[in-house]
């Protein structure tokens, strides 16, 4: 294993460095082989309306249940509605989703955490509580709770998949900063007279940001297998835009017929998560050290 | 500190999280803007009707009136009543918590077991094709959907190869009742003891009776294996770390000094000292497990408390929820105290 130890280099120069990642060893390839997942799904779901051979909402494209054949590549659903179409455009959704509530995450999480952690005292020991307990909750069923009070949309299966998750956030950050408040260029800039403004901005923030990635990343998969979850169950997107989750949720009643109405979609799903769960994985062993000394 | 001091404390300091997590709980649902009433009937109701109707489920107090109503009534296990039917939610709850129980129980035994195996196995071929495939395992065991991963297995082992049953908790009428103990003596007036814990497996063993447990066993096969699998994923990564750790200690090169064989240093030197960490996790994963649970057994018609949201939902039965999901936050309370307590009798450290 290379001995190189430069993990922020990683996040900052993107396009340059990932080729260099495979030298990282185990954990650069598993960043690497997730960033090209994950791209490539963000493409294919940018030009599926493009490329889908037929249009992913038209009904008796073909026979209904088709198998998968060379006119229907991945057969047609109870509908007589393509599926390759369909998969191809799906993506929409989910990653609009997944999107927006890692965004609100952390929006609301990164800040809670630095200034909670940063002044201390009653009003951190109160918000972390508050938090610790979201964070002890089933999150599905949280998030369940929550989509039913505020309804079906797109924007609303975002907010209750953020408020699930804004506790990773402010939990990460908050250690964190309660190790770097004690280091010796911060007390440094208190000595000279930094505002705390600039001290949270310009010294604790760059240096929690790694750690933030990391979890934004797993965020964006759990996110993702969130909204499936909540879609499965019924509470999805109720529009007429394709979507992976949908597609699993009619198509459960035909498995014992036509399996490639959910496996499709389904991989998708699990490709899309894969991908964030592969670059999470690998940052955080990169970002430590520890993890990689080995034997 | 005694272990008694210290499990008082513990107990005492659940009173506040479970009030917090059941304020939650009663946040989200009545005080986060959507009205239940009239997001029950979709808007389309007389407001006579709607009016009656709050009455009725006590949502024309004040807020702060209904929600001393709550607490006081989770306090006396009154969970409120169902939209629906105005039939109390407790009942419902408590008939369908042995099932989701049973199914967490199984669950958390495959995933462990799965996990403390590849995980050791990982570790003790490190940096070695066979450590990346079983790592590569548990990275996707998590990003597997778990409904999805359900769905397979019933395709796979239900209708392709008709090994395993595809739905319910056991065969129509197999359902185990459990055992009936004749007291010696009347008691106050009781002559038998009805032994039941609405557990299949255990109920069928009280009962006496192996067909029913098999069959109690098959019907728990896909669900908790389908759980469990997904779950693995966490106890892989930990076991593994935990192993490449201890085997670095001295005491592991002390064994092997003495010509122990690797098997016996692994299985009853080094794992002993992830046992501690696994059980932690098992505590802290028990919230992911429900959450999995209420799709897993969506997935298997498996009739826990999971499939009463999920059918709770389709009738918008919003008070039902409120009910269920705050069942679920106790739940967990109760768990990370147990585990808190299991934890600080094996680690004596943990009450210092």
């Amino acid at each position: 294993m290379e001995k190189e130890e430069k993990p922020k280099g990683i996040i900052v120069g993107p396009l340059i460095k990932l080729a260099s990642l495979p030298k990282e060893g185990w954990a650069g390839w598993i960043v690497l082989v997730g960033i090209i997942i994950v791209l490539s799904m963000v493409i294919i779901t940018i030009i599926g309306p493009f490329i889908s051979p037929y249009d992913p909402n038209a009904f008796h494209t073909g026979p209904l249940f088709a198998p998968p054949s060379s006119e229907h590549l991945f057969g047609t659903n109870h509908l007589g509605q393509d599926m390759l179409s369909r998969v191809l455009c799906g993506g929409t959704t989910m990653l609009q989703v997944a999107l927006l509530s890692v965004t609100i995450c952390f929006i609301i999480g990164v800040p809670i955490g630095l200034f909670s952690s940063y002044i201390g005292g009653n009003l951190d020991k109160v918000i972390s509580l508050v938090m610790d307990s979201i964070y002890a909750f089933p999150g599905l069923v949280l998030a369940i709770a929550i989509a039913v009070m505020l309804g079906k949309g797109a924007v609303n299966m975002a907010l209750s998949i953020a408020v699930i998750y804004i506790p990773s956030y402010f939990r990460i950050v908050r250690s964190q900063v309660l190790t770097i408040k004690e280091m010796a260029y911060v007390e440094a800039a208190k000595a000279i007279g930094a505002r705390n403004r600039t001290i949270l901005a310009r010294y604790i923030l760059p240096n929690v940001i790694p750690s933030i990635v990391t979890v934004a990343t797993i965020n964006f998969a759990d996110a993702i297998l969130t909204a499936a979850g909540l879609t499965f169950l019924g509470w999805g997107v109720e529009v007429d835009i394709p979507d992976w989750g949908w597609d699993l949720y009619y198509g459960r009643q035909y498995i014992s017929k036509a399996w490639w109405i959910i496996f499709f979609p389904g991989l998708m799903i699990i490709l899309l998560a894969l991908g964030f769960t592969f670059i999470g994985e690998g940052l955080s062993e990169l970002l430590n050290p520890r993890l990689r000394e080995g034997k | 500190m005694t272990l008694r001091t210290y499990v008082i404390t513990r107990i005492l300091l659940t009173i506040p999280m479970v009030l917090l997590l059941l304020t939650l709980v009663f946040v989200v649902v009545r005080v986060l803007p959507g009205d239940p009433v009239l997001l029950h009937f979709e808007k389309r109701a007389d407001p006579e009707v709607i009016e009656e109707f709050r009455h009725r489920l006590g949502l024309d107090k004040p807020l702060w009136e209904q929600y001393v109503d709550y607490l006081w009534g989770l306090l006396h296990l009154d969970f409120g009543k169902s939209m629906q039917d105005f039939s109390p939610v407790s009942v419902q709850i408590f008939s369908a918590f042995p099932a989701t129980l049973e199914l967490a129980i199984f669950s958390m035994l495959v995933a462990v077991g799965i996990g403390t195996l590849l995980g050791v196995e990982s570790a003790r071929s490190y940096n070695t094709p066979k450590d990346h495939t079983i790592r590569i395992f548990g990275i996707v065991s998590y990003a597997i959907p778990v409904f999805f991963l359900g769905i397979v297995m019933q395709i796979v082992f239900g209708i392709v190869l008709r090994w395993l049953p595809t739905g319910g908790r056991t065969y129509p009428g197999m359902e185990p009742v459990g055992a009936y103990i004749k007291l010696p003596f009347e008691f106050f007036g009781i002559k038998e003891i009805h032994l039941a814990t609405g557990l299949y497996t255990i109920d069928s063993i009280f009962e006496g009776n192996p067909m029913k447990f098999i069959q109690a066993l098959r019907y728990l096969c896909l669900p908790s294996i389908t759980l469990g699998l997904v779950l693995s994923g966490v106890f892989i990564r930990l076991t593994r770390n935990n192993m490449l750790e201890t085997l670095r200690m001295d005491f592991v090169t002390a064994a092997k000094a003495r010509g122990l064989k690797e098997r016996v240093i692994i299985y009853s030197y080094a794992l002993k000292n992830s046992f501690l960490p696994i059980l932690t996790m098992m505590g802290l994963q028990f919230a992911t497990l429900l959450s999995g649970a209420v799709l897993t057994e969506t997935t298997f018609s498996w009739p826990g408390l999971g499939r009463y949201i999920f059918t709770r939902i389709g009738f918008r039965d919003y008070t039902a929820i409120q009910g269920a999901v705050a069942f679920f936050a106790i739940m967990v309370a109760i768990v990370s105290l147990i585990v808190d307590i299991l934890y600080a009798y094996l680690d004596p450290r943990i009450r210092l």
